[in-house]
């Protein structure tokens, strides 16, 4: 089971996931292929959410199979599930920090609990996750709460890589950061995606992360995955809600000036 | 399967030539961590180093930075380092590595210890000066709450207070009934136990009608209150406290003491009285039922030694000191919720806080009215 040879880092299949009567997703499919940055949209309470706390195991499913790096999950294999979260570091729209410990000691925790190391190490690699994130080392002695939106976010996605994880869930990166920061952090994103040969999967509302930094946008609509493709495909859709969404009055930035 | 990981030195000619490979990833730390340590110790008989990166399967940041580490001890001591064979797809997070941990962190500053300990007894007294001033604080806010809503009666907030009373109050009644029952219980049992060697079984009455009207009565059912609802008002005020609830309510111009805090303090104040007479009623019967059970005296000759033994004077001793209790109990758990930081730990810690401060301040009100109600004959 070489990850080399595989090249779909998530392949969910006929997934059916709903709540007492209310179907969330109806059969859905999707892949995501090794080292791409694929970015989710959806309406509000359209199930974006779900979905991807349904691949992480949060949430059960009522039917399908979800594979990831090949390893199918779920079922009987409680320890390939375990074995697979240890290959994904997610981050949580609000970070979910814990907010007893410091920012370098969030980071260590993953460490701590999966591997055996000397603290001096521990230390050194926490900090070096820091700076990759683009905090600078002293910020590592701080606790969640001292942080503003910005910096939490990154102290979160260096937790979240701190495994070296192949796959990083995002759940909305970027809300709530203005502009300049967004954009610095979507080009972070990039940049570790790059050096790290990382694929993500990336819920979001922001069109100008999904115009910059996804290869792949998968649209979900109706409990499906209507569209999927790069974002010139996805604005030339033809599905209803697709159209709507990216040629809406928001998003008259994205269209293509010549046409 | 993952390739296991290893690291060959080679030492020709004063040149260090460090060959590491296989899977230099996380999963490997502990035995990476030792290869890397044992080629640190080579380094110093050599005088450059070869780092040849050709043999390695796969490589994660914690296989990079231990290289890297390794590599910034050798040209620490002088010694040229040259990295080769690193991988088209691994060049990046190569380099990457070689960028952090550059920054030393400035250690803070090591405490004298005997220093350290007189700055924790003042900050903590100074902190048992400050848990006054805040409850006086807190109850002068209500006092001036109070004040405007009586020049105002409507602004009374009425749903708010028959919701807290119905919830401290009427719900609550089962398990202080419960636990007061018991009690009374246990007293008598116990009394009739002791006293039946002297043939004194019949003061047990005396013992309990005096023990639970003046005192145990109250003091549970305050105890049980402070537990059971105090825990409830720090976590509730407090929770609004990290969720900026509370700013909201100052910014619509509304004073939060007058919304949240007033109505709780009040339905405290005015369901604890009544608490302590229905928990103060199953406490005798309690009593009683051990009497005939356990000590063969019926309910009538129970009765009348309860009339004999107390009078009015005990039940009000009992009833005055309930609205104190629950005033302290009330300001004490609003006042820690309002002291909620940001952090769950920080709700947790408050909520702890109020509990064990009104409940020990319920205990020394309790004192307190015993030396004054001793010192005014009642």
């Amino acid at each position: 089971m070489d990850d080399l040879q595989v090249s779909c880092a998530i392949r969910v299949t006929d997934l059916v996931v709903g709540f007492g009567r209310q179907v969330v997703l109806n059969e859905l499919s999707l892949d995501v292929r090794r080292g791409e940055i694929l970015g989710l949209v959806g309406a509000s309470g359209g199930g974006k959410s779900v979905l991807m706390r349904t691949i992480i195991g949060l949430i059960p499913r009522r039917s399908g199979t979800i594979e990831v790096m090949g390893v199918p999950l779920g079922g009987a294999a409680e320890r390939a599930t375990q074995e697979a979260a240890a290959r994904w570091g997610i981050l949580f729209q609000q970070g979910a920090l814990f907010s007893s410990l410091t920012v370098k000691q969030n980071v260590q925790f993953p460490l701590r609990e999966n591997l055996q190391m000397s603290p001096a190490l521990m230390d050194e690699i926490a900090i070096a996750k820091l700076e990759m994130v683009g905090l600078r080392a002293e910020d590592g002695d701080k606790f969640p709460a001292e942080l503003s939106g910005g910096m939490t976010k990154r102290a979160a996605l260096a937790r979240a890589l701190a495994l070296d994880p192949a796959i990083v869930f995002l759940d909305e990166p970027t809300s709530g950061l203005d502009p300049i920061s967004a954009g610095d952090f979507d080009a972070l994103i990039k940049t570790l995606q790059r050096t790290l040969g990382l694929t993500v999967f990336m819920v979001t509302h922001d069109l100008a992360s999904l115009n910059t930094v996804c290869d792949r946008v998968a649209a979900l609509a109706d409990g499906k995955i209507v569209a999927i493709g790069p974002m010139r495909d996805l604005l030339q859709s033809e599905h209803p809600w697709v159209r709507a969404y990216f040629h809406g009055k928001r998003s008259q930035m994205l269209q293509p000036k010549a046409s | 399967m993952r390739a296991h990981p290893g690291l060959t030195a080679d030492a020709t000619d004063e040149v260090l030539e460090l060959r590491p490979s296989g899977s230099w990833v996380s999963l490997n730390v502990t035995e990476l961590e030792s290869l890397a340590n044992s080629a640190i110790a080579k380094v110093g008989a050599s005088k450059s180093v070869k780092l040849d990166l050709g043999a390695i399967s796969e490589i994660d940041t914690v296989g990079a930075w231990l290289l890297e580490r390794l590599s910034r001890r050798a040209a620490a001591g002088g010694r040229p380092v040259q990295m080769t064979g690193v991988a088209a797809n691994y060049l990046g997070l190569v380099e990457e590595v070689r960028l952090v941990n550059r920054h030393e962190v400035e250690p803070a500053p090591k405490k004298n210890p005997v220093l350290a300990r007189l700055t924790d007894l003042g900050r903590s007294s100074l902190g048992a000066a400050q848990d006054v001033v805040v409850f006086l604080e807190m109850l002068a806010a209500l006092s001036f709450a109070l004040l405007r809503t009586l020049r105002r009666p409507r602004s009374l907030r009425v749903t708010s207070l028959v919701y807290q009373m119905y919830r401290i109050g009427w719900q609550a009644i089962p398990i202080v009934m419960l636990i007061t029952f018991l009690i009374g219980a246990i007293i008598a049992q116990q009394g009739i136990f002791h006293f039946r060697r002297f043939g004194a079984e019949s003061y047990v009455v005396d013992m309990v009608g005096i023990l639970v009207l003046r005192e145990l009565g109250v003091l549970i059912v305050a105890i049980m209150v402070a537990g059971r609802s105090g825990s409830a008002y720090t976590a509730e005020i407090g929770s609004m406290k990290m969720r900026e609830e509370i700013d909201a309510l100052v910014t619509m111009g509304l004073d939060p003491v007058e919304v949240l805090i007033l109505p709780r303090i009040v339905a405290l104040i005015l369901t604890l009285p009544i608490l302590a007479f229905i928990g103060s009623m199953a406490a005798l019967y309690g009593g009683g039922l051990v009497a005939q059970l356990y000590g063969g005296m019926g309910p009538a000759i129970f009765i009348a030694r309860l009339h004999e033994a107390i009078s009015v004077t005990h039940f009000e001793v009992g009833m005055l000191k309930a609205p104190f209790m629950a005033l302290v109990i009330g300001i004490v758990a609003c006042s820690e919720g309002l002291r909620v930081k940001g952090s769950a730990e920080s709700l947790g810690q408050q909520t702890t806080t109020s509990v064990v401060k009104s409940i020990f301040l319920v205990i020394v009100l309790d004192g307190l009215f015993a030396v004054f109600f001793a010192s005014i004959g009642m």
